[in-house]
């Protein structure tokens, strides 16, 4: 094996294996910036002896081992510095190599969603979540995260520093968090994974074509909570959403770049594959027996869509009996416009303007340009020509994506014409 | 990226033995593996090629030829496959030399191919770059 190539197998198994070492060896040392620091010296001495003795049989349990040595080594030299690791020591010297391989190399499951909470803690801003959650659970490099979120490595780096100090003073960070506190500490989780997602998916319409990488994260990282906390429904109920909305990223852009509309996108070039495991999460989360939350009630509206043949045979009734249960569980003025156009859909567009007009004076919405979108639309088909192209004209005035300015004062004209006939 | 993981037959898959609790078990772990570390997306094991019929083309033009099974070359036959997404090649091989060796007598044998994909699920710029040459050439050649 030459070097180069030993390089990208290290770089590949690293990335396999990072997560459960670095979470192994935090619960050990309490500190996840040394626990991270033991597996990257792990990871060195791989590189430098697997080119001449080849790779391991069992890479992890290899560099688990190495990190192991070193863990152990560090917390020796340090017992008599600070108490914290007096009393580690105190500890590591009770057990043998034996019982520690046995603590490390079993089932690492529960240490890892301990590193997924304290990746995810309150104590640290979203930003800071996001960032240590990628380098952390993902085995992205400070470099990958940087082109990701379009900014610099050394403000990624800082960040991520900053982070691991925040933590270390929280001392009860890598504890498992139970009863109430559990609830709230999960949804901060999935908030995370479902923000990651998001960033990724919003900016597949531009040009920036790494971000792709986001989302593909995020479900990845979604797929490994779903075994970690299985009987979590939410964490199922978003899985499902990431899949089934990442089943359609290859037809949300059109070949000049525009955005294409989930009713107008070519419905054969979705991926089957992602919806049929989209809808299987689903299920997954309905069998738990509890009444399905804010992901799980997206999902099913994604689903409602996905299942769907051709876009006009959308279950319209159905998408707006879930908005009407979302709008109860997490409600907000924009999921009340989304009722809105489900209602106009299912019932007639009088009823979906009804909707419309009761959270149009909402200030949250002062600057949302799909509300006089909307409601225009909506005007439009009632053949209230006059006061639709006002609303579409607001809303162009009112959006910053060019494409959607065309889009909006053609439509604007199009009424123009219309109420002059 | 995506990977599939070809097991190739053999005569015992071709017989429609089955493999022994200790392949079973280590196939059952080394899939929950791939599950835990949320790069499985499906997996298969497919009937006996005795079960199967082959479609054929020998004349271009022609009318399909259908031909029951079972065929001969058991190593060109597919027993089953194992769909992953993975960030590298690298990753994809790693996992592959972690499949257990899928039926044992030396006649196991794994194929690794990638899965054409549009850009959306890719960040590497090369491939990227070649998709769009390749879609200018297209437009081009449309052109009257």
């Amino acid at each position: 094996m030459n070097r180069p190539s030993a390089r990208r197998t290290v770089d590949a198994i690293w990335r396999i294996e990072a997560p459960k070492l670095i979470a192994a060896l935090t619960r050990m040392v309490r500190d996840v910036g040394l626990a991270e620091d033991l597996a990257q010296d792990a990871m060195v001495v791989a590189l430098e002896r697997w080119p001449e003795t080849g790779i391991p049989d069992n890479p992890g349990a290899w560099l688990m081992t190495v990190a192991k040595r070193r863990a152990i080594d560090w917390i020796r030299r340090n017992r008599q510095r600070d108490d914290k690791y007096a009393e580690l020591a105190r500890v590591s010297e009770l057990i043998s190599e034996d019982d520690m391989d046995k603590a490390l190399d079993g089932e690492v499951g529960d240490d890892l969603l301990r590193l997924v909470f304290m990746t995810c803690h309150p104590a640290l801003s979203r930003e800071a979540r996001v960032a240590l959650t990628l380098r952390l659970l993902c085995g992205l490099t400070t470099e990958e995260i940087a082109r990701s979120f379009l900014t610099s490595e050394p403000t990624v780096a800082q960040r991520i520093v900053r982070a691991k100090k925040t933590l270390n003073a929280e001392r009860s960070s890598f504890e498992m968090p139970s009863g109430e506190e559990l609830a709230e500490r999960l949804s901060a989780v999935l908030e995370v994974v479902y923000l990651m997602f998001n960033e990724g998916y919003a900016a597949t319409s531009g040009e920036h074509w790494v971000r792709p990488l986001l989302c593909q994260e995020a479900l990845r990282l979604g797929r490994i909570l779903a075994e970690l906390a299985p009987r979590e429904p939410e964490v199922h109920g978003l899985v499902a959403l990431m899949e089934i909305q990442a089943s359609r990223l290859r037809t949300r852009v059109g070949d000049q770049g525009e955005p294409v509309l989930l009713l107008d996108q070519d419905r054969a070039q979705w991926d089957r594959l992602l919806i049929r495991r989209g809808l299987a999460a689903l299920e997954r989360c309905r069998k738990l027996g509890r009444p399905l939350g804010p992901y799980a009630l997206q999902a099913a509206i994604a689903a409602c869509h996905a299942e769907a043949p051709a876009s006009e045979e959308t279950n319209w009734i159905r998408i707006a009996a879930l908005y009407e249960a979302l709008s109860r569980q997490a409600p907000s003025p924009i999921v009340e416009l989304n009722r809105a156009v489900a209602v106009a859909m299912a019932f007639g567009p009088a009823y979906g303007l009804q909707i419309v007009d009761e959270i149009a004076g909402l200030s949250a919405l002062e600057n949302y340009h799909l509300l006089p979108s909307v409601r225009g639309e909506l005007l439009r088909k009632l053949g209230r020509y006059g006061e639709a192209r006002l609303e579409f004209e607001r809303a162009a005035a009112m959006t910053r994506n060019v494409r959607e300015q065309e889009l909006l004062c053609a439509r604007a004209a199009e009424c123009d014409a219309r109420s002059s006939d | 990226m995506r990977f599939m993981m070809i097991v190739k037959g053999t005569t015992d898959s071709e017989a429609g033995t089955p493999p022994s609790p200790e392949l079973l078990e280590a196939m059952q772990k080394y899939n929950e593996e791939l599950v835990k570390a949320g790069v499985l997306l499906a997996a298969d094991g497919l009937q006996p090629t005795s079960a199967g019929i082959r479609i054929s083309y020998p004349e271009p033009g022609g009318k399909p030829k259908v031909v029951d099974g079972p065929f001969a070359e058991a190593k060109e036959i597919i027993a089953g496959y194992t769909l992953i997404e993975v960030k590298s090649r690298e990753e994809a091989i790693e996992w592959a030399l972690r499949m257990p060796d899928p039926h044992g007598f030396g006649q196991g044998e794994i194929e690794l191919r990638q899965v054409f994909e549009p850009h959306d699920l890719t960040s590497e710029p090369e491939a990227l770059a070649g998709q769009a040459a390749l879609r200018k050439q297209l437009d081009e050649r449309r052109r009257p």
